[in-house]
């Protein structure tokens, strides 16, 4: 066994290296099954963090992630960049809604998508999940959010704001204090 | 496949909360993270075929593209990333950025510190890991830069690494240092990673990698979460 190399900050300068305009977008602006999933990132003073970087990985629209595990031959690929916006705190991403995934279990996870969380200030990242909040059946029986305290769960469903074309989904995340955002180890 | 990665040893790892480095004490969270058993979600990733990579990317003396050199200490970093089993992980992303030699990065928020830039230098390159697990830069060895944690900070020279790794739980971001530095003991970013496992941040001078009249050469492998068996291994003794 070797030991892991250390997770270090990424520091206020990440942006010049990972993402560039365009890789927060998962789905062409032609694709008539596309969402919108944006919100603010907030630290424990309730200030927006100006310069987080979120990656988002998830399944395809049939619940397939494109892996050697899965289904490599998925034209979806799954993955985005976002960066929070300086002044604002805010990041969107352009995706679809994933499928359905089997839990080992043998249960089917409600749809979800991944999210990695780092910033400057932050050692290690922090991995989050957003489900969606008209999938409420679903969410119910989701096996992931069945073992997130009851009175938490709330931080992880992103809510559908009014009826905009595409539907847009708002999901804040709060890396410290009151309605601190849920984050998991695995 | 339903454990394929080894629980995060939080020790390997710096705390998330480390006063010294006063920026993560907003940043971290006080409740403590929810355990989840691995499903697909986390066992798979974005893997290698996010990222369009050419053979240029990884030199960032010339990836400026202006046909002149960038100034300052050539040198070569390389190494080998693999998995806490020794395995090599081939075509893996990494990712790099740095400052340049007088320790200013291209960066619009860079602007405190009045070192010249480089008109040469962009400080970013990337590259893929080969069948082995092996990558290789050619870069400028950055300068140290001041920045506004405390009383005389200085940052250490370092260069930022991303990589991707195999699966969401393998995701890493770090910072590669190099040995023998000064200011490393007084970094509270180094010295926020618990003491036995600092030195995995540390490339060593490498005389096999280092090139004739040319350019230094610096070794730093690379360890990714993984431990147990892969898929297919198991059924295979
Ligand atoms: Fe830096």
């Amino acid at each position: 066994m070797r030991g892991p190399t250390p997770s270090q900050t990424v520091g206020p300068f990440f942006s010049m290296a990972l993402g560039g305009a365009g890789d927060e977008k998962i789905t062409p602006d032609d694709d008539p099954d596309r969402i919108v999933i944006e919100g603010i990132v907030f630290d424990g003073d309730r200030r927006h963090v100006e310069d987080a970087l979120l990656e988002l990985w998830q399944a395809d629209r049939t619940g397939r992630y494109r892996h050697p595990d899965d289904w490599p031959g998925s034209g979806f690929a799954g993955f985005g960049r976002a960066h929070t916006d300086f002044a604002s705190g805010r990041y969107s991403f352009q995706t679809v809604k994933p499928g359905p995934v089997p839990h080992p279990g043998g249960d089917e996870q409600a749809p979800h998508v991944s999210l990695i969380i780092q910033a400057r200030g932050m050692l290690n990242p922090l991995f989050t999940r957003v489900y969606f909040a008209d999938e409420t059946p679903a969410n119910g029986r989701d096996v992931v959010l069945g073992l997130v305290p009851v009175d938490r769960r709330h931080t992880l469903i992103a809510e559908l704001i009014g009826a905009a074309v595409p539907p847009q989904y708002h999901f804040d995340v709060r890396l410290q204090g009151e309605g601190e955002t849920v984050f998991f180890d695995f | 496949m339903l454990r394929p990665y080894g629980p995060v040893v939080r020790d390997d790892h710096p705390p998330f909360s480390y006063p010294d480095y006063r920026a993560t004490v907003k940043r971290a969270p006080r409740s403590d993270l929810v355990s989840i058993l691995q499903t697909l979600s986390e066992t798979t990733g974005p893997g290698p075929g996010w990222s369009e990579v050419s053979e240029e990317d990884s030199d960032l003396t010339s990836n400026a593209g202006t046909g002149a050199a960038a100034i300052g200490e050539r040198i070569i970093v390389t190494g080998r990333v693999s998995d806490e089993m020794g395995r090599g992980i081939p075509r893996t992303l990494i990712e790099i950025w740095q400052a340049n030699a007088a320790g200013r990065y291209v960066h619009w928020r860079d602007t405190e510190f009045d070192a010249p830039l480089d008109p040469n230098f962009l400080g970013v390159g990337r590259c893929i890991t080969d069948e082995q697990g092996d990558y290789r830069f050619v870069t400028i060895k950055p300068g140290a830069y001041p920045w506004r944690n405390h009383f005389n900070a200085w940052r250490p020279a370092h260069i930022h690494f991303s990589l991707m790794g195999p699966s969401l739980g393998s995701r890493l971001v770090s910072q590669m240092y190099f040995p023998d530095d000064p200011l490393l003991d007084h970094d509270p970013i180094y010295t926020s990673v618990p003491a036995h496992a600092r030195e995995r941040l540390l490339a060593r001078y490498d005389r096999a990698v280092t090139e004739e009249a040319w350019a230094l050469g610096y070794r730093w492998d690379i360890v990714l979460r993984g431990s147990a068996a892969t898929p297919g291994e198991d059924g295979e003794g």
